[in-house]
């Protein structure tokens, strides 16, 4: 299934209803704020999943609030629906723009509002980027703890959007455990507010509701963020192992052992070779797999972990341990992993990441389902993965030029999600459903919960103009996909002990 | 009686309160029929839906159906040396792990620096859920990362029941601390908030404070060398372990002497850095004595006081500073929904959702808002 397929509201541009929805924006903000024409709009027409593409009716990029406001107003008595976008680095289709619709382009939303050190927290306006908040909070020791690899250029806009993650996330949480407060606006354009800067809000938990809504709830304008201490100091360790079998039950080990490792990464060997040449981090590129661990915190913490991580891995079957002697190793050792993406884009004109979670006792079961996937495809599908919370990342390589090539990725793909989800998983861990997954939703829930994300959505905005089309299919669309996800199981076998 | 029978009998019942608009009152052991709104309503039991479902400790998940005994769950964690980082207040042996969720009430851990870090909600990983349709719907699941669809399951902790009643629940676990040790420093209040605020900012292992009657009690729980250096730099008096242990049961489960009063005691959920706050106290004299003062906790950010001044006062106290108060506890009459006003958006939000989850409006009214 192609884009086409896909994307419902992929339509020509109505030069008409262009025209009135400029002409009606125009009264807000100012010319150099509006684009429409198809050369100023093409740099928005996909985000961070370039396989999906539209070219937005118009593209607003507010720089003020009550610009804001004034957009949303306007799209709302005109039926007009509404994008939101962040740097656009998001790998699911998210702001994938709608033909019939603006993109609400917040990347003037720049700035850093304050840093409270004593308080711990950091005011930002949506446009921040997740690194420059980390930047900010360094010379009074702390930092925003998640740390999604595109950091350097990803705004916490959007990973409050896409509730992103990143490689500390076992330890320190997801952008749901580091946020406190969103203040925003609905797509009525009026304000609202998710959270407090005390510990709980009054009422029910809506931050839990905004935070991985992809755009779809209500447009944040603000937010704040818990900062944590900075550890004094981290080392890792690079341990190889001689199956992907064997260092999935050394993770289970490491876990059974009472320590929480900063870090817990997994790479397999076609991985590792792809890295190595781009990066050559010194990864064992004899092993069929290595194993990144972290240990962070006080000097004396960290010599106690290390010491620790090392007899648990050696006797999980370890053919090699080694420890970062500095910072500057350190940083070598995990320069690979977040290069693998990159690095992968080297070695295959295209490649296709995948997001799944399974149980980690699962994880061999699914590195042969991907690997019996490699034969039926005929395609290759290096694998990198964040042990220590289930979440895998298979990056499948192919060539779009190639007639059926990305026909055949994204088949390959679905079966991997749909085994996920049959494992005891979830079609995705951290980049968000989007577009991309839309039809994989059918499989993960069924209609009652489809159903209640609806309703979630109307409570917020009963038109559904706000990011229309994207995270939740319609039942129609499941009954086309023809995967609607049948529970009976749950029932029939309930009562089989599975202690 | 089996799940799937103790479920349908569940689903029957709230079928049949759904056509004729009967109130239903979800209780498990009623440790915390104290809290919220006046209790309403035929008596739904969900002590029928009992057991540990799956608990793998390399998987530092755990799921049980919400009747099973919060002292059954955590017994069996520490068995395998892990806890649930939030450390529930049981308030009675007869807590449930449903009622521990719906209430969405965390312990002296809540604050802590670093791994322990977090409320119920952020170790809530999925739930199953019975909506006022009788539909047994799940959500999330039994992963640590997971965003599919909007996060309805961590929007069950701390809904009280309004949504549905719980059935089965999955959390994130963490092993159990290696080494502990509390302290004990003299201080006033102001400065106890302000260090509290700068440690925190450290790399500390500090997991739950208490500042009450000019005495601040620190624990700190880690890696053994972590919990030592953090001896040495911080100073102040070692409590003796197991007095220190039967220090932090007690403020968990409210059983410490300053919770014994039955006058109204409130809870002020504060930004945590916020400087001492005048709790219009106990107007009658008389009722000094433990009545008297807060209790400070979460390294400021949870403040208790006894008040019999106007709700609508202390609501605009913490609401002065950012925050929000609730009348936790309090004499028979003054039982009050354990929410507020709301800003009129967020309040039709919530009305909107509570209408998709219980349409017919059966579950818990008046708990925890007064129109619903």
């Amino acid at each position: 299934m192609g884009a086409e397929a896909l994307v419902g509201t992929l339509t020509q541009i109505d030069p008409a209803r262009q025209r009135a929805v400029v002409e009606a924006l125009r009264q807000h903000l100012p010319a150099h704020a509006l684009l429409f024409r198809a050369e100023e709009t093409r740099p928005y027409e996909c985000d961070g999943l370039s396989a999906y593409r539209a070219l937005p009716m118009v593209v607003a990029l507010p720089e003020t609030e009550a610009q804001v406001v004034a957009v949303l107003k306007t799209c709302h008595a005109m039926g007009v629906p509404v994008v939101p976008r962040g740097a656009g680095t998001g790998l699911s289709g998210g702001a994938l723009p709608n033909s019939a619709g603006v993109l609400l382009g917040m990347a003037k939303f720049n700035r850093l509002l304050s840093i409270d050190p004593l308080s711990r927290i950091a005011r930002v306006q949506p446009g921040v980027r997740n690194a420059a908040i980390s930047e900010a909070a360094a010379p009074h020791g702390l930092y925003y703890a998640p740390d999604p690899s595109s950091q350097i250029a990803c705004s916490i806009g959007g990973n409050i959007a896409e509730n992103s993650g990143g490689v500390h996330c076992l330890k320190y949480g997801l952008t749901v455990n580091n946020v406190l407060r969103v203040r925003g606006y609905t797509m009525a354009g009026e304000p609202i507010t998710f959270g407090s800067e005390a510990l709980d809000a009054a009422g029910y938990d809506l931050l839990t509701l905004i935070i991985g809504s992809e755009g779809m709830l209500a447009v944040t304008v603000e937010a704040t963020v818990r900062l944590v201490p900075r550890p004094q100091t981290a080392q890792v360790i690079m341990a190889s192992f001689d199956t992907v079998e064997t260092a999935g039950q050394a993770v289970a080990e490491v876990i059974a052992a009472g320590l929480i490792p900063a870090g817990l990464e997994m790479m397999d060997q076609p991985a590792t070779r792809a890295v190595e040449e781009f990066v050559h981090a010194g990864y064992d590129l004899d092993a069929a797999a290595i194993l990144l661990c972290e240990s962070d915190g006080t000097p004396e913490e960290v010599a106690e972990e290390m010491t620790r991580m090392k007899a648990v891995l050696s006797q999980a079957g370890a053919t090699q341990l080694r420890v970062s002697a500095n910072e500057e190793e350190r940083s070598r050792f995990w320069a690979g992993r977040k290069a693998a993406f990159p690095a992968v884009g080297r070695i295959s004109p295209d490649y296709y990441c995948m997001d799944g979670t399974i149980p980690r006792k699962r994880l061999g079961e699914i590195l042969r389902f991907i690997a019996e996937m490699e034969k039926k495809y005929d395609l290759r599908c290096p694998n990198v993965f964040h042990a220590g919370d289930g979440n895998l990342h298979p990056l499948i390589l192919f060539d779009a030029n190639e007639p059926d090539q990305l026909q055949r990725t994204e088949a390959f793909a679905a079966e991997v999600l749909e085994k996920c989800v049959a494992l005891g998983g979830t079609i995705t861990g951290e980049h968000g459903v989007g577009i991309e997954k839309i039809n994989q939703m059918c499989t993960q829930f069924g209609a009652a919960e489809l159903a209640v994300f609806r309703a979630v959505k109307r409570a917020f905005d009963p038109q559904e103009l706000l990011n229309p089309g994207k995270n939740i299919p319609s039942l129609h669309r499941c009954a086309e996909y023809g995967q609607m996800h049948v529970r009976s199981a749950a029932v029939a076998f309930a009562d089989i002990p599975r202690f | 009686m089996t799940t799937s029978s103790a479920v349908q009998l569940l689903r029957e019942k709230i079928c049949a309160a759904s056509a004729t608009h009967t109130s239903l009152r979800i209780r498990g052991g009623g440790s915390k029929d104290f809290y919220g709104g006046t209790l309403r309503g035929e008596l739904l039991d969900t002590r029928t839906l009992e057991g540990i479902v799956d608990y793998e400790p390399t998987e530092l998940v755990m799921t049980a159906r919400a009747g099973t005994l919060l002292t059954e769950i955590e017994s069996t964690l520490a068995a395998n040396q892990q806890c649930l980082a939030f450390e529930p207040p049981y308030f009675s042996a007869q807590a449930t792990l449903g009622g521990c969720v719906a209430a969405g009430l965390s312990g002296p851990r809540r604050a802590a620096n670093g791994l322990y870090y977090g409320s119920i909600r952020d170790f809530l990983l999925g739930c199953r859920v019975l909506d006022g349709r009788g539909d047994e719907l799940s959500f999330g699941g039994q992963v640590m990362k997971n965003v599919a669809g909007y996060d309805v399951a961590r929007l069950m902790a701390g809904s009280l029941g309004t949504l549905g009643v719980l059935t089965e629940i999955s959390l994130k676990v963490l092993p159990l601390p290696v080494a502990t040790c509390t302290l004990q420093f003299s201080m006033a209040q102001a400065e106890a908030i302000q260090q509290l605020n700068r440690w925190a900012g450290l790399p500390l292992p500090i997991t739950a404070s208490v500042w009450f009657e000019e005495r601040l009690t620190l624990r700190l729980e880690g890696a053994h060398a972590a919990v030592q250096s953090a001896v040495q730099r911080l100073g102040g008096s070692q409590m003796d372990a197991l007095v220190a242990r039967e220090f932090w049961q007690a403020t968990r489960n409210h059983t410490a002497d300053f919770f014994q009063s039955e006058a109204s005691l409130w809870r002020l959920s504060v930004p945590a850095a916020t400087p001492p706050l005048r709790c219009p106290s106990i107007a009658s004299a008389g009722t000094a004595g433990h009545n008297a003062g807060q209790w400070i906790e979460w390294g400021g950010a949870q403040r208790w006081c006894y008040s019999d001044a106007p709700a609508a006062q202390l609501h605009a106290l913490a609401q002065s500073v950012g925050g929000h108060a609730i009348r936790f506890r309090g004499p028979t009459q003054h039982r009050d929904a354990v929410v507020g006003a709301l800003d009129p958006v967020l309040a039709r939000v919530h009305r909107d959702l509570k209408q998709r989850f219980d349409p017919a409006g059966i579950f818990n009214p008046g708990r925890m808002f007064s129109d619903f």
